[in-house]
């Protein structure tokens, strides 16, 4: 089994060389405090050494250097990178998608080659290094328990105690002749540059947002041009976050789906309801909040520049108000009109709460920014919610 | 493409042009290009991108900026309120 724990380069196990790929060792158990991990307490070494053991990251091969044989990592993903990638995208185990830290190489690099610096989040790493094709390089990859470079940043893992621990146990300095290091752009809110080049003499330089722009960065690190500076939310970035945010809808859905049920059966039987017209009433109340699930998680990112409104409970609130409409124009049977205005806030309700919460997902969206739309959003959507429910009730009670 | 901005008026960045020593470095870190040069000295150019990430702060070795910086996530803002600041967690919703 070999391990590459806390940036000790330990040469390979020569069975596994031979196969050409790491070993994976047993995923371990990180629990939910992942997400959000705190701060490394005390002295950084103690600590970290301390922690739990992470995934082996699957690499081709051998790198020599001043401190021994460094582990490449291939430019190319497997089936078995993409099939982990896309379960993450799902939400499938995303708070256990880490790689161990430590040292990398990429191609064949020299004591000239750029360091370049990440998250030990297998997606991030993944997106790095698919990116850097036909060059040597360093990659050197922090501990963050498994979060990326801009969440670790602003939770305080990808860090200035944390690069300063990994440059020391990897006895980076001796492994290349420069005092370089690029650093994802989004790791500043983590990392102090001037810190760094104090403590160790290394100097930050802060690189691209994305990985993709990094080999032209590399080429020419003086002149970035301003989209390489700029964070961006295009349609494709917005909707590959879609199935995260229906995945993180699902578990209190089905909640409330349990919790209509059971209301609507017993206020049915207190009331002069039949069992089909509670049944029907059922189907309709999960149709609604359905809707209002669609328009929060799917539609809401999709349309967000288009959508009316700064804030995010505005924007879902409309586009849930347009999933209303269109249920009552194609989805349901024709209703009265109390039952019907219920349903549309039912559904307004639940699409505008949705979309408040892909404010985390978003690139723009500050913390002040989101208390301030909270503190108004949220009693009004109790309320809108809360006359929805009365509405729906009324019905299910007099059948 | 339409630039998405979030509601004005609200952030608690600060800039005390006074410190600055023309760097550059919060041009280089901010990823919503709030800042830009004029000159020696570093201009807040569009404060209402900010999303207070703090890098500009944590990054500008004269101290002239802070921010308070955080996370701008609802659901993390909900677990602020119920469980504190220290134990706040995004947990099952989609942030971080």
């Amino acid at each position: 089994m070999i391990q590459y724990h806390k940036g000790t380069v330990i040469p390979p196990d020569p069975s596994a060389t031979l196969s050409g790929r790491g070993i994976l060792s047993k995923v371990p158990e990180h629990g939910s405090d992942a997400c959000c991990p705190r701060p490394p307490a005390g002295p950084t070494g103690q600590t970290l050494s301390a922690r739990k053991s992470y995934r082996d990251q699957s690499f081709v091969g051998e790198v020599s250097s001043a401190v021994g044989p460094v582990p490449r990592l291939s430019i190319r993903l497997t089936l078995r990178d993409r099939w982990g990638g896309l379960k993450v995208r799902l939400g499938l185990k995303r708070n256990q998608y880490a790689v161990d830290p430590g040292l990398y190489a990429v191609g064949q690099p020299d004591r000239q080659a750029p360091v370049l610096v990440t998250a030990n989040y297998k997606l991030s790493l993944d997106a790095l290094r698919s990116e850097l094709s036909g060059l040597d390089a360093w990659i050197l990859v922090l501990d963050t328990n498994g979060v990326n470079v801009w969440c670790a940043a602003g939770k305080g893992t990808f860090a200035t105690d944390e690069l300063v621990h990994r440059l020391t146990t990897t006895h980076l300095d001796q492994i290349v002749s420069h005092r370089r290091l690029v650093l994802p752009q989004l790791g500043a809110s983590g990392v102090a540059g001037h810190a760094i080049r104090q403590r160790t003499g290394f100097r930050v330089i802060w690189g691209p947002v994305r990985a993709s722009d990094l080999k032209a960065f590399l080429k020419n690190p003086k002149n970035p041009s301003p989209t390489m500076r700029r964070i961006s939310f295009t349609l494709r970035e917005r909707m590959i976050l879609i199935p995260m945010e229906i995945s993180a809808a699902l578990k209190p859905g089905a909640w409330a789906t349990g919790a209509v049920i059971i209301i609507a059966l017993i206020v049915g039987m207190l009331g002069k309801g039949t069992l089909p017209s509670v049944v029907g009433l059922m189907m309709l109340g999960a149709a609604a909040g359905g809707l209002g699930i669609i328009g929060g998680t799917v539609l809401a990112p999709i349309l967000l520049p288009w959508l009316p409104g700064k804030a995010f409970a505005v924007k879902g609130a409309s586009i849930g108000l347009a999933a209303a409409g269109l249920g009552h124009l194609i989805l349901y049977p024709p209703m009265a009109a109390g039952l019907g205005v219920a349903l549309a806030l039912l559904t307004v309700a639940t699409s505008s709460f949705l979309a408040m919460n892909f404010t985390g997902a978003t690139p723009f969206t500050s913390p002040s920014g989101v208390e301030k739309e909270m503190r108004r959003a949220i009693p009004a959507q109790v309320m809108t919610m809360g006359i929805g429910t009365i509405g729906w009730l009324v019905a299910v009670w007099t059948g | 493409m339409r630039e998405m901005t979030y509601l004005p008026g609200v952030r608690t960045l600060t800039y005390d042009a006074s410190r600055c020593n023309g760097c550059r470095t919060c041009t280089l870190v901010c990823p919503q290009s709030v800042f830009t040069m004029e000159g020696r000295q570093a201009r807040v150019h569009n404060r209402d991108r900010c999303m207070e990430c703090g890098a500009c702060a944590r990054n500008c070795e004269q101290q002239a900026l802070t921010v308070q910086p955080g996370v701008g996530c609802a659901a993390y803002v909900i677990q602020t309120w119920i469980k504190g600041k220290d134990a706040a967690c995004c947990g099952d919703i989609g942030c971080c």
